[in-house]
């Protein structure tokens, strides 16, 4: 302990060093985190604050067009987005993981062969997509087309119907890199012995997995799906390579970061940024609140099941 | 699981994850009637018009540059000011420090929507409105959380010995930073580093609210201008795509352990 003590640095010199890091974080960061929180409480005229208007921003962004009936959609396609991501990786991304722990001599290939899309920016797969999904010359239709499956062929980002489903898998698409390479990682850290006392007991390799090793991946599935959430609530590079800013067609594939988007810089209304906060407030409300609500409940069903 | 099922999902989804970028890459090479003619052909006759024209007439260079410089310099200075605030952080016994912790700490979870509007004004104010520095200055702060983070947790861990050591040679703080610790945090360093350059080379949201001047524009907002002007020029888009992407390709390849560190740090609980 004693050497612990003569390392510390003095106060001041300490404080020295943070200096540049706290200087550069509170002008760029706190300081418009702080003045965002009461834009939303003033009406504005372009970009001049006029007067204090207390809750009136939300209220308005609750009642009036089109704000009242845009904001549910965006929001359930952003909840749409979350369940898509969810389904495909703890289906498709922990199956993989799985079958890649026990396979020590492919894993590492394998795992960057399947992290790729997730590096790739997701501004870029959204119009490789776009591309991909073409009705002129997409490869997409052109292979159902090959296999005989021409009359499922369609113009996808075109029709309403398909187009948020698009969105939802390619977002997926590139998402379920993340969540595999954790998932292998919480595996690589799991304790062997209990696999295999369970293996001695005479355990089927799928009991073994519903039953020793799905659970103790627990809290690592718990951790990947508040990010999982977070990111899906604030997802917009990928539906704006898709849909644009008004989530075309028809608004399908309209979610809360074009909406906040379009109302901040493409509206014209002259109280843009009163009710744009507003909305970017909402987003936050809604991100914290869900995600410490869903780490409390799942901390409890975790100590439920141990 | 049988060994030829485990193969055909491995292999299986290999080809979903990587098809589509293969086919980017490939699609590139060919010119736009074949690209009709064919869409599932492969570059017979592979051409490099369509780079050309990206790169020249679409200002790809100009894109790219813009990018390369962004990026560079805001990592060098978030990385360089992370370090510092780090080695505070982890060496110093003050209650105020454990304070500051938590404030850099909670930036992790910043509402970037919320904030954007008034950097947008903050900028303007200052003269830095749609310039390369307001973007390097922002994307440097908006940075710290994650680097102090990852950085003290390293620093924290190393043992303090060789610092006393220093110290009674008569080093100072500073001089004991840069000829003792750096050389042992270079492993986090890589790890910051690398994990900050993939999301800032991709970021679309800052640029295409902070920078107004195409000449500024980096690689993303660029494509958006770009998908505008080519629509039919399907070859040159492919081109483009892998323009933006190639960089962070050969980052991977170069660094797959560093990302696969950054991207797991803290997981293990």
């Amino acid at each position: 302990m004693s050497g612990r003590r003569t390392a510390a640095l003095p106060t001041p010199v300490a404080l020295l060093f943070l200096l540049p890091a706290a200087a550069l974080f509170g002008i760029f960061v706190l300081y418009p985190m702080a003045t965002a929180l009461t834009y939303s409480l003033f009406s504005w005229r372009g970009t001049a604050q006029e007067a204090f208007v207390g809750l009136d921003n939300f209220v308005a962004l609750f009642t009036t067009e089109p704000y009242r009936s845009q904001l549910p959609r965006a929001f359930a396609h952003n909840a749409l987005l979350f369940a898509g991501a969810m389904v495909v990786q703890n289906s498709v991304g922990l199956l993989l993981a799985y079958v890649l722990h026990r396979r020590e001599r492919v894993r590492r290939l394998f795992q960057v062969l399947y992290t790729m899309p997730y590096l790739v920016s997701p501004l870029v797969v959204g119009y490789l997509w776009s591309l991909l999904l073409s009705p002129l010359f997409g490869p997409v239709n052109a292979a159902l087309r090959a296999l005989g499956l021409g009359s499922v062929a369609q113009p996808w980002l075109g029709d309403p119907d398909t187009a948020l489903w698009v969105v939802v898998l390619v977002t997926a698409w590139q998402w379920v890199g993340f969540p595999l390479l954790i998932y292998g990682a919480a595996l690589g850290s799991l304790d062997p012995t209990m696999e295999e006392a369970a293996m001695l007991d005479g355990a089927t390799s799928r009991q073994r997995f519903w039953h020793v090793t799905l659970p103790m991946l627990l809290p690592v599935i718990g951790t990947v799906s508040v990010l999982t959430f977070i990111f899906s609530m604030e997802a917009f590079p990928i539906p704006y390579a898709l849909g644009g800013s008004n989530g075309s067609p028809a608004g399908a594939t309209d979610v809360m970061s074009l909406l906040f988007y379009r109302t901040a810089f493409n509206s014209g209304a002259s109280n843009a940024i009163g009710i744009s906060s507003a909305v970017a407030i909402v987003l936050f409300v809604v991100i914290v609140g869900v995600s410490v609500l869903f780490t409390r409940w799942f901390r409890k069903v975790e100590r439920g099941l141990t | 699981m049988k060994r030829a099922a485990v193969h055909v999902v491995l292999w299986g989804y290999a080809a979903v994850a990587l098809l589509p970028l293969l086919i980017m890459v490939w699609n590139s090479f060919r010119s736009d009637q074949e690209l009709v003619a064919e869409p599932l052909g492969l570059p017979v006759s592979p051409s490099f018009d369509a780079y050309q024209e990206a790169w020249v007439e679409a200002s790809f260079s100009t894109y790219f540059l813009n990018s390369v410089l962004v990026t560079t310099a805001s990592v060098v200075l978030s990385t360089a000011v992370s370090l510092l605030a780090a080695y505070a952080l982890a060496r110093s016994r003050s209650r105020l420090m454990g304070v500051i912790e938590q404030v850099f700490v909670s930036g992790l979870m910043m509402p970037v929507f919320l904030m954007i509007v008034p950097i947008f004004y903050l900028l303007d104010r200052v003269g830095l409105a749609s310039t390369r520095t307001g973007l390097i200055l922002v994307y440097a702060a908006v940075s710290i959380p994650f680097s102090v983070f990852v950085l003290s947790t390293f620093l924290r861990q190393l043992p303090v010995e060789l610092e006393d050591a220093a110290r009674i040679d008569g080093a100072g703080p500073l001089r004991t930073f840069w000829s003792v610790l750096l050389p042992l945090v270079r492993p986090a360093v890589a790890t910051v580093v690398v994990f900050r350059f993939v999301p800032i080379w991709n970021d679309f949201f800052y640029p295409l609210i902070l920078v107004r001047d195409r000449a500024q524009y980096t690689l993303p907002v660029g494509l958006t201008t770009f998908f505008g002007e080519y629509q039919t020029s399907w070859s040159t888009l492919f081109a483009g795509l892998v323009i933006a992407t190639l960089p962070l390709v050969l980052l991977f390849l170069v660094a797959t352990r560093q990302i696969v560190a950054g991207l797991t740090a803290g997981m293990g609980r």
